[in-house]
């Protein structure tokens, strides 16, 4: 049975609560909490992802549209309406699930290259709206001014409460995605990604389950978009285009999307990379981009995490 | 046979089935006794497997009606009819080759117990009540189909044979009252067809009803209560294995000949 160990959760749970502190000791990584809090941002939107693309077999080319809604929400409704964040946040979500329901149901029934490009061509959709509502976002300047959070007075307004803010929002989303994947649900989407006819047989409701599995993980990119744009306190366009969905793309195949914790190294080093590592490559950067994902397709098929198990079987075979 | 066992399962009136200009089924009647194994055959292209996928839902038919213990189930979807206690395997295995031997007969399982994303998502006590009685019930088929002791073995690593076993046990998971198989003994050998028709006749003698297509006439004359012959996607016999084998229009749509 696929069991999830629980190990491995938490030694990583106990790395990610003393990272902070570590970081700071050492000068040279001091910055590096403030890019984890963009690494936890972009976990949350690569967990649902790998539900949906590595578990139920779905592609998605437009997830940066669902991270750009939630960010939008909430940013127009707090600075223009004075709302609580938190309660725009929840709107956020559930504008999203309802956007999520009314692309997916018609899309999802397509298939491969079909629903890819039906994402894409939403995700396009999204960001022009995004540059020509003016009057709401802003357009390409951007949208200054978002506030940020607070709970019960207390300001989530220095790197490291908020890092811890969006880590633990992390570690809830791994939780209960891996509590699904272990279930009796997860089962019936990894039956639906081998054989959908074999799936329906048994009972499965295709079309409900992959719906339910792209407005999940639509609703955790909105919640990633949300933290995103009272973080920063501001947001553009530009943060949601289509080249940020192929980056999510490559985020769960370098790391794996077959299995979950792929999602999460997949957002460390590819965020690592654009926001550190690739700086020296400058405009270059995409064909390092190019480069890792043509790489991973041919030489990792299962990605990062599916190292250990190709050098298990190389090493079989050469004994 | 008692009085009981002469009750239908499953009755078809009328079916017809056409592709584009094809009919691939025309005007079929024939019923399935409840507690009998029925078998159909016919040559290649006779209309076998469009007949299966009908009754289990793949799509409705052109014409007729599909009655599941005197209700109709035309026009429902596979898995609503996999609800009501119809189920099957294919004629080409379809296992699910990324789960291992326990996960596919748990999956099985699906139509009877099944948990809400919401509730595996938070791991209430409920869903994991549901988990256990679903290892369960997937561990008690297991043991009967006889593969109990690969339970954590990876599907597609299985012999042909044994493959086709678990997609029986799988379909055996939802405790249905009427399973169809599609070519059970397709590609065995002769130790395993033995174990096949073994394996039906045990689940026949559970008191599930089995519909069955099969090319293999031995174990068709071996195991079945009545045989359907389609040529052309019409009937053209129906009865007891004896009838069926002395038919001359059974015997001329084999061996070919003037019609």
């Amino acid at each position: 049975m696929l069991q999830i160990a629980k190990l491995p959760i938490a030694i990583f749970a106990a790395l990610i609560i003393t990272f902070p502190w570590m970081a700071h000791q050492i000068p040279v990584i001091d910055h590096y909490a403030d890019i984890m809090v963009f690494v936890g941002i972009y976990c949350l939107i690569t967990i649902g992802l790998s539900l949906l693309m590595g578990y139920a077999g779905q592609i998605s080319v437009g997830h940066a549209a669902f991270f750009g809604i939630g960010a939008y929400v909430s940013g127009i409704l707090t600075t223009n309406y004075g709302l609580n964040p938190w309660i725009c946040m929840i709107i956020a979500m559930l504008i999203t699930a309802v956007i999520a329901l009314l692309v997916g149901a018609p899309s999802l029934k397509l298939k491969g290259h079909y629903l890819a490009m039906a994402t894409l061509a939403f995700g396009i959709i999204i960001f022009i709206i995004f540059n020509e509502e003016i009057e709401w976002t802003g357009g390409p300047d951007g949208m200054p001014g978002i506030p940020g959070l607070s709970l019960f007075g207390f300001k989530f307004d220095s790197v490291d409460k908020y890092y811890y803010l969006v880590w633990a929002f992390v570690l809830a989303a791994f939780i209960f995605t891996a509590n699904i994947i272990q279930s009796d649900a997860g089962r019936a989407l990894r039956a639906i990604h081998t054989s959908e006819p074999a799936a329906s047989a048994m009972g499965v409701d295709i079309a409900k389950f992959k719906i339910i599995v792209f407005v999940y993980s639509a609703v955790l990119a909105s919640l990633a978009g949300s933290l995103y744009a009272h973080y920063l306190n501001f947001i553009n366009p530009s943060t949601f285009d289509l080249f940020f969905s192929i980056k999510l793309l490559i985020m769960i195949a370098l790391g794996g999307m077959h299995n979950i914790w792929g999602a999460i190294i997949g957002a460390l080093l590819i965020t690592f990379l654009s926001y550190e590592w690739l700086h020296y490559f400058e405009e270059f950067e995409v064909i390092v981009y190019g480069a890792i994902l043509l790489l991973v397709t041919i030489f990792l098929p299962n990605g990062l995490v599916g190292v250990p198990e190709m050098l298990k079987s190389w090493v079989r075979r050469k004994n | 046979m008692n009085r009981l066992a002469q009750e239908h399962v499953l009755d078809v009136q009328g079916v017809a089935m056409t592709f584009g200009g094809l009919m691939a089924l025309s005007n079929l009647n024939f019923q399935v006794k409840k507690g009998t194994i029925k078998a159909v055959i016919g040559p290649n292209g006779a209309g076998k497997t469009t007949l299966f996928n009908i009754i289990t839902g793949s799509f409705p038919p052109t014409k007729g009606t599909v009655k599941f213990k005197d209700e109709p189930i035309e026009n429902l979807k596979a898995h609503k009819i996999a609800d009501r206690g119809i189920s099957r395997t294919f004629q080409t295995i379809e296992l699910f080759s990324n789960m291992t031997v326990l996960e596919n007969v748990m999956m099985g399982c699906h139509t009877c117990v099944r948990t809400s994303f919401l509730s595996s998502g938070l791991k209430l006590p409920r869903s994991h009540r549901k988990e256990t009685e679903i290892l369960d019930r997937a561990m008690k088929v297991l043991r009967f189909i006889g593969l109990g002791e690969k339970i954590n073995e990876p599907a597609d690593s299985l012999a042909l044979g044994e493959q086709k076993i678990l997609e029986i046990g799988r379909a055996l998971a939802s405790e249905p009252e009427l399973v169809c198989l599609d070519e059970p003994a397709a590609g065995l050998n002769e130790t395993e067809t033995h174990v096949a028709s073994s394996l039906i006749k045990a689940i026949n003698a559970k008191g599930i009803t089995v519909l069955l297509v099969e090319h293999d006439m031995k174990v068709v004359m071996n195991i079945s209560d009545e045989i359907l012959v389609l040529n052309y996607g019409q009937k053209i016999a129906e009865g007891t294995p004896e009838g069926i084998r002395n038919n001359p229009r059974v015997i001329e749509a084999y061996l070919g000949g003037e019609a």
